[in-house]
């Protein structure tokens, strides 16, 4: 029987009722009396030096309040890179300012120039069209091996060329890896692109920038899923206003996935210009503005060598990656393709030699960020691509070659630094095995062959870290923050609690599946317990969500609150009960004592806290109010294994996912049916990223698929039902709850499976095509498959048309 | 700034709005029905979705002025008349068809004009249906199954 409450329940979501009613409270859904609106007026081009920026027209213009250039901003601050890199040579990283507004060149198409603030949106946006801007148009810098070569335009003229870092990790074994890769029985190489992607969370980002005369307290509300990292990054290094002064609020979030993690220029706008202006401004992107002013995510062009013995065991692996990291450095940018790439590059495998190498390299492209799986999607997709290649050179099963190789024995310290505390990954291969019906396979391809169409099988495994993490620990990778995560619980004198916490609910359901806990610890309904986040004002500094960090770091710190309060409580009812506290137990909501029929409700205790008559004030405060900050002592490690069964028209080239399986490893489980809707939600980004979706440049550095008619987001006609399963559980050993994060699991496993599983349904029609770059658009698999040989060793297909950039640094690559 | 009369959620209304003001901006700013959503500018996304004289409209293509003596339903008139959920709101809390709720208002819409078309359809007729409505959150898969189960299907609850 399915529990109906508590942990390991599945109760519908209460936050669901006020979406679906229209009563949701989004940024946008906020007006503050007085506001004017603010436009921006973005570069149209990828690289230019502002000669002249002319607004006197626009000034006179109908409802104007003012016109901002980057000139307003000199005396701010610019928007903050919160992660230094230290390269393979001891250097630290460069890093150039990111002005608030473009100050002398703009540097990518998007950048924004002038800030038009009106009583209306629609005067700001007509005042904007009467500014003359004199841009002198220079060479872009798309490519990101050319950028790096001597000579290349820079992006920044004050660094000393376009590479951001050349990092290596782990440096000492550079050597041993290189001599056994040159000793292997067998070498399989590969090389390919982890496509740009854009996070299109369905909320564009919006601010509105309030500021009060009477006492000179600020107000942010913004789009965000960490709004007390909004307001340090704003407050100490942007615009020089004390925490105590500045409120961010985030309400209702319509999505994250990665891309409001960071902070952005807008906000500081809104924020400086509401003083200026002495009115509340507001912004709302508009979703054109969104795909040219959100972070991207990925855009890695990676070689990869796995070097296997005679036996197939995996003895070493050597990447080497060029990571683009647009035209400035986002919040967390640099973390993305090093901690979060390189630790993860041993995947579920005892591969002994380890040797990671990115550089990162600055372009005329909108700032790349942390995307739903940030890193380890490109880890992941670098492994299970080469295995599955290396599988098929060496004419072994590709499931016998994963498995030969698995991690068995727990806790694994990996090469590449990071220690997996629990796992299993042959129970999650067996369980994919079984839900996948890997033994129906050969009838169903066989159903597929009668109707013209090729069938394809493609299986993967996959291991990420999340919960991040131990402050210490990323402090000496360069982190400039902490990542813990803080709670309070405040219980009412009438029983019922408040759980303030620092994580932020946009879309995970956080109001439902934390109270679940805490109801547990306690025995009380989960109705009785109210969650509170997203307001600097009212939560403690917390760092909030990201890197599926919620339940393991923030849900752990609310175990420890509550567990304060449990300790104090338990106190109370001793004092009432005249007994000792040692002998007190609580459960089902009921304080007894041990070897007697005593009881005292929870709601007595909570009262006598707040009406402290009989109470033992000589020994305690009264109230029950606690605070926790629990900081990890190290990352979880959720892992599973998936499979995905597509048909390939030969005809077209067109790809539909027939079926799609996921066992995942999260450990124990609070909430199945949120869990299981995490990962269909990042089984669809998977899967878009693998065949639909691309964030496209031109060789200007022109923006080509800028809207939703160029940008190909997953419709519910490309997606099948998925079967799920998280039955297999190694708990976490490390936090209270065991638990070890959900949310980019399907994001991190899918594209290699979907990937793998088209390679093999060409391969079973005779066609040698290795790889496939992202997305499989119906063109590149038809090409893929005219230019394959029916021999071993054909060429690699070229991935787009002779000629265009499509959407990054495609020059060199194969 | 002209005038424009229509009724919403079967109450009469009147709004000033300009010429180029966009059904949704009306509905969003001077109506005060913040329930409907814009998540893009080239009517792909579906998150405006609204009934116009009975027909699933993406409030962005149309002109506030075009909705001129017409009858409109937003989502804040999809409840029951006791405020509880309507059958299809259910069914999506049920299902777990929801999760930042940004595109929730749009799909609801636009399940509710395929079930009054197609009282049972299938799944696939329900996936081409919501060709129009895109969801970044849950994948599609709850959404198939809170609408399959709204037209009266046999569908299991979530994680169960």
């Amino acid at each position: 029987m399915p529990k109906d409450s508590g942990i390991g329940a599945s109760p519908k979501r209460r936050e669901d009722v006020r979406f679906l009613t229209g009563d949701g409270r989004y940024t946008d859904d906020i007006n503050v009396a007085g506001q004017a609106y603010v436009h921006f007026l973005r570069s149209d081009v990828a690289h230019a030096r502002i000669a002249g920026i002319d607004t006197s027209q626009a000034e006179g213009m109908p409802g104007v309040v003012r016109i901002f250039t980057g000139a307003d901003f000199e005396a701010v601050g610019g928007i903050p890179c919160g992660w230094q890199i230290t390269d393979r040579h001891g250097e630290v990283m460069q890093e150039p300012k990111h002005p608030v507004l473009a100050h002398g060149k703009v540097r990518h198409v998007g950048d924004p120039i002038c800030a038009v603030v009106a009583d209306t949106l629609a005067q700001a946006r007509d005042a904007a069209e009467a500014i003359v801007l004199d841009l002198e148009e220079l060479p872009a810098v798309i490519d990101m091996k050319e950028a790096v070569k001597d000579g290349a335009t820079k992006v920044h003229d004050d660094l000393t060329g376009n590479l951001c870092y050349d990092w290596g990790f782990v440096e000492e074994n550079r050597d041993a890896v290189d001599e056994a890769i040159k000793s292997a029985a067998h070498v399989t190489t590969l090389e390919l692109v982890n496509n740009r992607l854009i996070a299109n969370p369905m909320e564009p980002r919006v601010a509105v920038g309030q500021w009060e005369k009477g006492t000179g307290d600020y107000t942010l509300y913004t789009t965000s899923q960490n709004p007390h990292v909004i307001r340090l990054l704003m407050g100490a290094f942007v615009l020089g206003i004390p925490e105590h002064k500045l409120r961010v609020v985030a309400p209702d979030v319509g999505g994250g996935f990665g891309t409001k993690i960071f902070h952005y220029a807008e906000e500081a706008f809104c924020t400086f210009a509401a003083k200026e202006c002495r009115r509340p401004v507001k912004w709302t992107s508009s979703r054109s503005e969104a795909f040219m002013s959100d972070a991207h995510g990925r855009d890695h062009v990676t070689k990869i060598e796995l070097a296997l013995d005679a036996e197939n065991n995996f003895t070493a692996v050597r990447t080497e990656t060029y990571a683009n990291m647009g035209a400035y450095l986002s919040t967390f940018a640099p973390s993305v393709p090093t901690w979060l790439h390189g630790t993860l590059m041993a995947g579920n495998y005892r591969t002994p030699l380890i040797y990671v190498n990115v550089k990162a390299v600055f372009t005329n492209t909108v700032p790349v960020d942390a995307y739903r799986g940030a890193g380890r999607p490109e880890a992941t997709f670098q492994l299970e691509r080469v295995i599955d290649k290396a599988a098929r050179e060496l004419g072994v099963d590709p499931i016998e070659l994963r498995r030969q190789n698995f991690i068995t024995e727990f806790p694994y310290a990996t090469p590449v630094a990071v220690e997996y505390d629990t796992g299993d990954y042959h129970a999650t291969m067996d369980k994919l095995i079984e839900i996948a019906d890997v033994a129906g396979f050969e009838a169903r391809a066989e159903e597929s062959r009668a109707r013209g169409k090729l069938r394809g099988f493609g299986v993967n495994s996959y291991i990420e870290a999340c919960g991040i993490a131990p402050s210490n620990l990323v402090g000496q990778l360069g982190a400039r923050a902490g990542l813990y995560e803080s709670a309070t619980v405040r219980v009412n004198a009438t029983g019922g609690l408040v759980v303030m916490t620092g994580s932020h609910s946009h879309g995970q359901g956080h109001e439902t599946s934390f109270p679940q806990v805490v109801a547990d610890m306690i025995g009380i309904p989960d109705d009785m317990i109210e969650i509170v986040h997203g307001d600097t004002a009212n939560t403690p500094m917390g760092m909030g969500t990201y890197g599926s960090r919620s339940l393991a770091v923030g849900g752990s710190a609310i175990v420890r609150a509550t567990e304060k309060i449990i300790a104090k409580a338990k106190k109370i009812a001793a004092h009432i009960m005249e007994a000792s506290d040692q002998d007190i137990e609580l459960k089902d909501g009921k304080f007894t004592v041990a070897g007697t029929d005593k009881e005292l409700a929870w709601g007595d205790v909570t009262l006598a806290a707040y009406v402290p008559h009989n109470y033992p004030l000589a020994e305690m405060e009264p109230g029950l109010e606690e605070t926790a900050f629990y900081d990890p002592n190290n990352f979880t490690y959720p892992s599973g294994a998936y499979a995905c069964e597509v048909e390939v028209d030969p005809e077209t080239g067109k790809v539909t996912i027939e079926r799609f399986a996921a066992a995942d490893d999260f450990g124990n489980v609070v909430n199945p049916m949120i869990v299981e809707g995490q990962v269909h939600g990042g089984i669809a980004q998977g899967v878009g990223q693998a065949l639909l979706e691309n964030c496209a440049y031109d060789e200007n550095g022109q923006l080509i698929s800028a809207s939703y008619m160029d940008y190909a987001m997953p419709r519910a006609d490309d997606l099948p039902m998925f079967t799920v399963d998280h039955s297999c559980q190694t708990p976490c050993t490390h936090n209270p709850l065991g638990v070890k994060g959900c949310g980019e699991a399907g994001a991190i496993a899918s594209p290699p499976t979907v990937v793998n599983a088209v390679c093999d349904a060409l391969q079973r029609a005779g066609k040698n095509v290795t790889h496939i770059d992202m997305p499989l658009s119906p063109a590149r698999v038809w090409a893929a498959m005219q230019g394959a040989e029916p021999t071993m060793g054909a060429a690699q297909p070229a991935a787009g048309s002779a000629g265009s950039a499509e959407g990054r640094s495609l020059h060199g690559q194969g | 700034m002209t005038k424009v009369s229509m009724r919403v959620n079967g109450k009469a209304v009147t709004a000033e709005v300009e010429g180029r003001t966009l059904l949704v901006e009306a509905l969003r700013g001077p109506l005060g029905l913040t329930g409907t959503h814009v998540g893009c500018d080239t009517s792909q996304c579906g998150a405006c979705v609204v009934h116009v004289d009975g027909k699933a409209v993406k409030a962005c293509t149309m002109f506030a002025a075009e909705a001129e003596g017409a009858e409109v339903t937003t989502i804040e008139g999809m409840a029951n008349a006791d405020g509880s959920l309507g059958v299809i709101q259910q069914a999506f809390q049920d299902h777990h068809g929801l999760q930042c709720g940004f595109c929730t208002p749009g799909m609801v819409m636009s399940a509710a004009a395929l079930l009054k078309d197609n009282p049972k359809p299938s799944e696939a007729e329900i996936r081409h249906y919501l060709e129009g409505n895109i969801c970044r959150c849950t994948g599609y898969h709850n959404i198939v199954k809170a609408i399959q189960a709204a037209s009266g299907q046999d569908v299991a609850i979530a994680a169960e």
